[in-house]
């Protein structure tokens, strides 16, 4: 494994990760304030719809963006009524989001576009395109006449014009989200009454606070962030939507949440290590480790199998806001 | 006083109800400035439920809210902190997780950014705290404080909201004596400071150590408002109740027999790894009461379970002489049902009954092998519901209703379900733990008198209860545990509130003039273990 792979394996790791990412910030935001959301998958899922469906019909990847997140930010107001207005269950409302957006996207994708289930493929000002940062492109071609030629170049290079640069903007957004997240949180009033409100909601409301404004609050937060990853899945990442195309990212990202004990720097790099290993399954379809050869399918399911086994329990304690997946009824 | 002067508080004509549950009927009060104001009732009186309306937790139906003389409606609880009043509630509304600092500050932020806010809280906070002797360190995490601590920074959080007005809703009740009189010390400098402190409870020594006035409640109504000095605790009882109540237990001394319970070196390691037990030995004779006292969290729970057969232990504990097995498969409770033990649990909602279920299957809990109760091998039910109405009748469960299921009676009658199962058992040895928890005078007393008509049947009584009052009235002897460890035994006749309260705080030569401090962070010790 040369310099020049590792790079590109970290290049990939960025883009997969940035899907995980921004669901796992919008988790984050909403079960800190005491919502549970198992409906991220869901709402990423009618974002990745709509927003490429949008795009498709409109050329204009920006309005595709917009129609994403307004679809994810009302399927958040749907969980937020359900669990915030009508004190429901979190969960069952969350599972009813996931399977709603599973059947609706399709359904209307072959209703409007009659390709069984998908939006067209997408192209030009329909995709988002990946953004080169000053001296890059030039860097890049420097660094092929060097090995086109004679020369024999490190590539140390290729950390800037390869895994830095040339990466769409909803990338750049979502890492720049991880420090917003963090300043907000837990260094403005906004953020300590979020907090709060997950932990011990009467508390809040006995500070004159209102409890369901900053749930709504976080909820729609959620929602904004989960119909970004939502939109650069179908027009980022790939080219269109297809059916159930998130893939339990979803998921996953609850996964790296609880890994990252809620906290915003820590779920950057849980993201990130998801992200390298669906990398690394996708770059290496088999492996051989001491005479033994694993299975491509082994590759692919890693993210899948870390799940599993920090929900296990695996990563030590992670004390979840205790206020989490409780409707706020008043007691005497 | 004044004719001028406008009350503080004054409500008037104020109605709530829950469902069919009218909690408060037309109540008026007047609550004048600069005093302290007791308002007393059984649970459920609905006291609390008053001042929630008052601090806009609850919207009262009718009625009508005067501050200072001025007509204030408070909807919601920012209407009554911008009217400048402050409430410390029974629970603690505190973020566990958040610093002393974060929680005073908390929903009275200056500006979007927190900084700021937070330098300019621990300032005034200092000077607050040097003011009313309300130390608190402002870095401290709250879930590292005890919970005397933890009220100091919820009157904090009143003060820095600028209060006039304080309502303490019972706020002794997670307090050692001690550090109860400390709180009195801060709420007599409040009250010179011409604070106004509304004080909820249920105690009565309480309503006449500290309070000017005194109003009482009883089931949703206002009975009565009188001067403090002018009344007694045993007029306050009889308004509070609606009959005449006996405060002290009445008792004839104790004629101690054969021993029945004897405990040597008790050890108990909990879930955690943590010794709970540390070694405790122990004699309880026939027709004794033995109260053991102590700060929650020292042991006592756990000495109580391991001699139910909740727990595992090490050591010896003998019944009648004989051993009992404390680790095998003899150890469970079932076993010591059997030898003649009876078990009232602490946490009668959690051990002691099964709320969705009827009282009549609540009282064979426990029992259902015996073969009263059965018929062949399919059980007798109606044996077991004429036996149920029987016992009812006979502890005065109310209602007398055998098809009510044990969460829809009140804390006192619940508990009087698990006492008539256990007591007409006709145990050689009854465990009681916190007997008297959330139950109103009038069942106290009936409690009280069952326990004491058991001892004068020539039964031994072991008694766990963190209520002082109910230690010193009941016991013929007290043992002090702190800490795993028993600090010391003392007869109820030859020692008081104080010492006990030393004892609790783990101080064992009571004799000495000790450090205050010492005292405070030896209760910080023991309260640690709560947590």
């Amino acid at each position: 494994m040369d310099f020049l792979t590792i790079i590109q394996i970290l290049d990939s790791t960025i883009r997969l990760a940035t899907p995980l990412l921004l669901a796992c910030l919008a988790g984050l935001f909403s079960e800190r304030s005491g919502i549970i959301d198992i409906g991220l998958e869901g709402k990423m899922l009618v974002s990745a719809f709509f927003s490429a469906a949008v795009a498709a019909m409109t050329g204009s990847v920006w309005i595709g963006l917009c129609a994403g997140i307004v679809s994810a930010v009302l399927f958040s107001l749907i969980h937020g009524l359900a669990s915030i207005t009508f004190k429901g269950d979190q969960l069952i409302s969350g599972v009813a989001i996931n399977f709603l957006a599973s059947g609706m996207t399709v359904l209307i994708a072959q209703d409007w576009f009659s390709q069984g289930g998908r939006t067209p493929s997408l192209s030009g000002d329909a995709r988002f395109d990946s953004l080169d940062w000053p001296g890059a492109v030039a860097m890049r071609d420097a660094f092929r006449a060097e090995r086109a030629g004679d020369g024999d170049p490190t590539g140390l290079s290729a950390i800037y014009w390869d895994m830095i640069s040339g990466h769409t903007i909803l990338v750049y957004v979502a890492l720049l989200a991880v420090p917003v997240s963090w300043y907000v949180l837990f260094r403005t009033r906004f953020g300590l009454r979020l907090r709060a409100v997950g932990e011990n909601p009467a508390a809040v409301d006995t500070a004159g606070v209102s409890v369901v404004r900053l749930r709504y609050a976080s909820i729609l937060i959620a929602g904004l962030l989960t119909g970004l990853a939502g939109a650069y899945l179908s027009t980022g990442l790939a080219a269109g939507f297809v059916k159930d195309m998130t893939a339990g990212r979803g998921f996953i990202a609850l996964a790296a949440l609880i890994f990252a004990k809620w906290r915003p720097w820590y779920a950057l790099w849980a993201c990130l290590l998801f992200g390298l290993l669906e990398a690394v399954g996708n770059r290496y379809q088999n492996i051989e480790l001491v005479g033994f050869e694993l299975p491509v399918q082994f590759m692919q399911a890693l993210p899948y199998i870390l799940t599993v086994v920090i929900l296990a329990g695996f990563v030590g304690r992670a004390i979840p806001p205790r206020a989490g997946g409780k409707p706020y009824v008043k007691e005497r | 006083m004044n004719q001028a002067t406008a009350p503080a508080i004054e409500l008037k004509g104020i109605s709530k109800a829950f469902g069919p549950v009218q909690a408060n009927k037309d109540i008026s009060i007047r609550v004048m400035p600069g005093t302290i104001h007791g308002i007393i009732g059984e649970n459920g009186a609905g006291k609390s439920t008053l001042m929630s309306i008052l601090y806009g937790f609850y919207k009262a139906d009718s009625g009508e809210i005067f501050i200072h003389g001025n007509r204030t409606p408070i909807p919601d609880s920012q209407a009554a902190i911008a009217a400048g009043i402050g409430m410390v509630f029974q629970h603690f509304k505190l973020v566990e997780n958040f610093t002393v600092l974060e929680n005073v500050v908390l929903g009275a932020e200056e500006g979007g950014r927190l900084t700021p806010s937070l330098s300019k809280a621990r300032k005034l906070l200092k000077q607050l705290s040097e003011e009313y002797e309300l130390h608190v360190d402002p870095d401290a995490l709250i879930q590292d404080l005890g919970v005397g601590m933890q009220q100091r920074v919820e009157i904090l959080k009143a003060l820095y909201r600028q209060a006039d007005i304080l309502i303490l809703d019972e706020p002794t009740g997670v307090l050692t004596p001690a550090e109860a009189d400390h709180l009195f010390r801060i709420l007599e400098g409040l009250k010179r400071e011409g604070k106004t402190i509304v004080l909820i409870t249920h105690k009565l020594r309480e309503i006449m150590e500290i309070t000017d006035t005194v109003s009482v409640m009883r089931r949703g109504e206002m009975t009565a408002t009188v001067k403090t000095a002018e009344t007694s605790p045993e007029q306050l009882a009889e308004l509070m109740v609606g009959r005449k109540v006996l405060l002290r237990v009445d008792k004839e001394p104790a004629q101690p027999g054969r021993v029945v319970l004897e405990v040597e070196n008790l050890r108990v390691i909990d879930g955690k790894g943590v010794e709970r037990v540390r070694g405790i030995d122990l004699q309880v004779r026939a027709g004794e009461i033995l109260g053991v006292a102590g700060v929650a969290g020292n042991g006592q729970s756990e000495l109580l379970e391991v001699l139910g057969g909740m727990r595992t232990g090490t050591g010896t504990i003998r019944v009648n002489g004989q051993e009992i097995d404390l680790t095998g498969k003899h150890s469970d409770a079932r076993t010591r049902r059997k030898r003649g033990i009876a078990h009232v649990p602490e946490d009668r909602q959690r051990e002691g009954l099964i709320m969705d279920y009827y009282a009549w299957e609540n009282v064979g809990f426990g029992y259902h092998d015996d073969p009263e109760y059965n018929r062949g091998w399919l059980m007798n039910n109606d044996a077991l519901r004429d036996d149920a109405r029987r016992k009812i009748e006979k502890f005065d469960v109310r209602p007398a209703d055998c098809w009510l299921t044990a969460k829809n009676f009140s804390g006192g009658n619940q508990q009087k379900i698990v006492i008539a199962r256990e007591l007409e058992r006709n145990p050689d040895l009854l465990l009681v733990g916190q007997p008297t928890r959330g139950v109103d005078i009038g069942a106290i007393e009936f409690i009280h008198q069952q326990i004491v008509a058991l001892r004068d049947a020539g039964k031994a009584v072991l008694l766990v209860s963190v209520e002082l009052d109910e230690i010193m009235s009941l016991s013929d002897r007290i043992a002090v545990m702190f800490d795993g460890r028993i600090m010391g035994e003392r007869l109820p006749s030859e020692t008081d509130e104080r010492e006990l309260g030393l004892l609790m705080a783990g101080i064992s030569d009571t004799e000495k003039p000790h450090d205050a401090a010492e005292v405070e962070q030896n209760l910080a010790h023991a309260r640690g273990k709560v947590m």
